[in-house]
């Protein structure tokens, strides 16, 4: 039976990685990450976990040791977020490059400047292209449960990918709220033992990680990793379908809500999902046909499930909780509706960018985006391909 | 009980407003109940204003966003009462707990509550934790008269879950003196 407690997020997730009892951690604090790696070096010190925890000088170290380590052969972990993040930058790209099964979660929060430690997704976004498999989080059940997931994702063997499973910084990372454990003797069994295919420490097989790969086979190799990003879909899959036995929680690349017989939809990640929910019962209860699309899974890009679940749809708004600096929309809208271009008659496509910096959404912000869909949908026309939501002009 | 109660607390950095909102949190959630608790963090140092929020429900709670329309309003610091607006967004009929020495009558006054249909409670929580515990910590009192102002938890549940919570942090002689403060803050808050 699973425990039900309240817990903040970031306990949820210090509790999922002393339930993985990692073979080593690396890790430096930073807000709104700090409590993770506070609560999970207790585990270590009280001797609740075997894990070989590295106190580096930075985020550059942290993720340089966890790299380290999960090439010899250990099962590795670090956190971190937003700056620290970006300080990690050279050696995270490294760790997707070299095909090294980590898992960091990721507190969400605004990349500086202007310092800011609220949340945004700046800081991930910036980060979807470095080869990790991104798991997006709207509570501290689901971080609690993605950091289950991921190493079975990570480890994998079509995939050996590193994986980031994100949250919202404080909205979830410090925020207390009802949530199911399971007991550790389940979910060491569901990780189970982590067997590494080439590790450094097997004297008797020596191998080398990470010698210079230049014209005659880098690009081979960067195919490969392009093609074990492809694999990650049906693993998540299957790693959810697996888990959803032992839980009774379902997860899948994406979450529809209320989306079947949709004429306006939002398309959302993270915390706001849960606000927009309420907004989408409040318009279901007036006969207005809203739906939602949250996504989990950001990296891989689930492109032609989403083309396929929204092709019905009138009029989409993408929620952006970071801007591209494009000129032209947040990352998610890009990829929204690079994914919906071939669909034939698909709906009209617009950018909402929301929350930076931690500014508050409310459902009554939610329902101004369906307001404005609802009007692009009767019309057919759009006016504003990209609005600022809730800012003061 | 509502449906969905939303509770906004008002403190000064280090006076555990957020530490009583997570303590009250988790008693309603060991009851059964669905509960948020949160703070709203502004640059973080010791005295500055600072708000925590909670949210009680018996159905699951998916929203993630501050508090605008409390139900019920704690200060837990008198001098908070000219610093920002405790009213805002509070209906008609909500409820005020407040720290202060002053009765309720004189409180609604001050308030600008008089002929309103809010509920006003008053504890001089101060004047309780430096009797019990020794120091200005009025935030385990002001759980004791919550509980004792609205019912939403047994007096035993939440000096239960109080007593785990805080023991994690503080000696068994430190608790037991929270403890007490409790129960008499309980006793003492007055309409």
């Amino acid at each position: 039976m699973s425990i039900r407690v309240g817990k903040t997020g970031n306990e949820a997730v210090a509790e999922a990685m002393r339930q993985i009892n990692p073979d080593v951690v690396a890790a430096y604090p930073i807000t709104p990450q700090t409590e993770i790696v506070q609560i999970f070096s207790s585990f270590v010190a009280n001797g609740k976990v075997d894990t070989e925890f590295v106190t580096v000088e930075s985020e550059h170290s942290a993720m340089s040791a966890t790299v380290g380590a999960a090439s010899a052969g250990a099962r590795s972990m670090t956190a971190t977020s937003a700056n620290g993040l970006a300080f990690m930058w050279e050696i995270v790209y490294i760790a997707a490059g070299m095909r090294l099964p980590i898992v960091m979660p990721v507190v969400n929060r605004a990349l500086s400047g202007p310092l800011n430690i609220h949340c945004d997704h700046s800081d991930t976004m910036g980060a979807r292209d470095s080869g990790w498999i991104q798991l997006f989080s709207e509570n501290a059940q689901e971080a609690y449960d993605n950091a289950v997931q991921a190493p079975r994702i990570a480890e994998n063997p079509d995939v050996k990918l590193p994986v980031m499973v994100t949250m919202d910084g404080f909205i979830i990372s410090h925020a207390m709220e009802v949530m199911e454990i399971l007991e550790d003797e389940k979910v060491r069994e569901f990780i189970g033992k982590y067997v590494p295919e080439n590790p450094l420490l097997d004297v008797d097989n020596p191998v080398t990680l990470g010698p210079v790969d230049l014209q005659d086979w880098n690009f081979e190799h960067k195919r490969q990793q392009a093609e074990a990003m492809r694999n990650a879909k049906p693993v998540i899959l299957d790693v959810a379908s697996e888990y959803a036995k032992l839980t009774g929680r379902k997860y899948g690349l994406f979450e529809e809500y209320k989306l079947d017989d949709a004429d306006i939809a939002i398309v959302v990640l993270g915390s706001t999902a849960g606000t927009a929910k309420v907004a989408v019962n409040a318009l279901r209860a007036k006969g207005v046909r809203a739906g939602m699309l949250k996504m989990r899974v950001f990296r891989p890009f689930p492109a032609e499930e989403i083309a396929d679940a929204l092709k019905h749809v009138k009029a989409v708004a993408v929620m952006d909780r970071s801007d591209s600096f494009n000129a032209v929309g947040g990352p998610v809208f890009v990829d929204v509706r690079s994914a919906l271009y071939d669909v034939d008659n698909g709906p009209k496509i617009v950018n909402y960018i929301y929350g930076i910096g931690g500014r508050d959404v409310t459902p009554d912000h939610v329902k101004t985006v369906y307001a404005d869909l609802a009007k692009i949908a009767e019309t057919g026309q759009v006016e504003n391909p990209l609005t600022y939501l809730g800012i003061r002009e | 009980m509502a449906n969905l109660l939303e509770i906004r607390w008002h403190g000064r950095a280090g006076q555990g407003a957020k530490t009583a909102a997570l303590v009250l949190a988790e008693a309603a959630i060991s009851t059964g109940k669905y509960a948020q608790a949160f703070p709203e963090y502004g640059p973080e140092r010791m005295g500055a204003p600072m708000k925590a929020y909670n949210r009680i429900s018996d159905e699951p709670i998916t929203v993630h966003h501050h508090v605008e329309e409390p139900d019920i309003v704690i200060v837990l610091d008198p001098t908070l009462l000219t610093v920002g607006d405790v009213k805002a967004g509070v209906p008609d009929d909500g409820i005020y707990l407040i720290n202060t020495p002053l009765s309720a009558s004189e409180m609604r006054k001050t308030l600008d509550l008089e002929g309103s249909g809010a509920k006003v409670y008053t504890l001089d929580a101060t004047q309780v934790s430096m009797d019990t515990i020794g120091r200005n910590i009025p935030n385990t009192p002001m759980m004791g008269a919550l509980v004792a102002a609205t019912g939403l938890l047994e007096l035993d549940e939440l000096l239960e879950d109080t007593r785990i919570k805080l023991s994690k942090k503080l000696r068994p002689e430190v608790v037991d003196k929270n403890m007490e403060a409790i129960k008499r803050a309980y006793r003492e808050v007055a309409s």
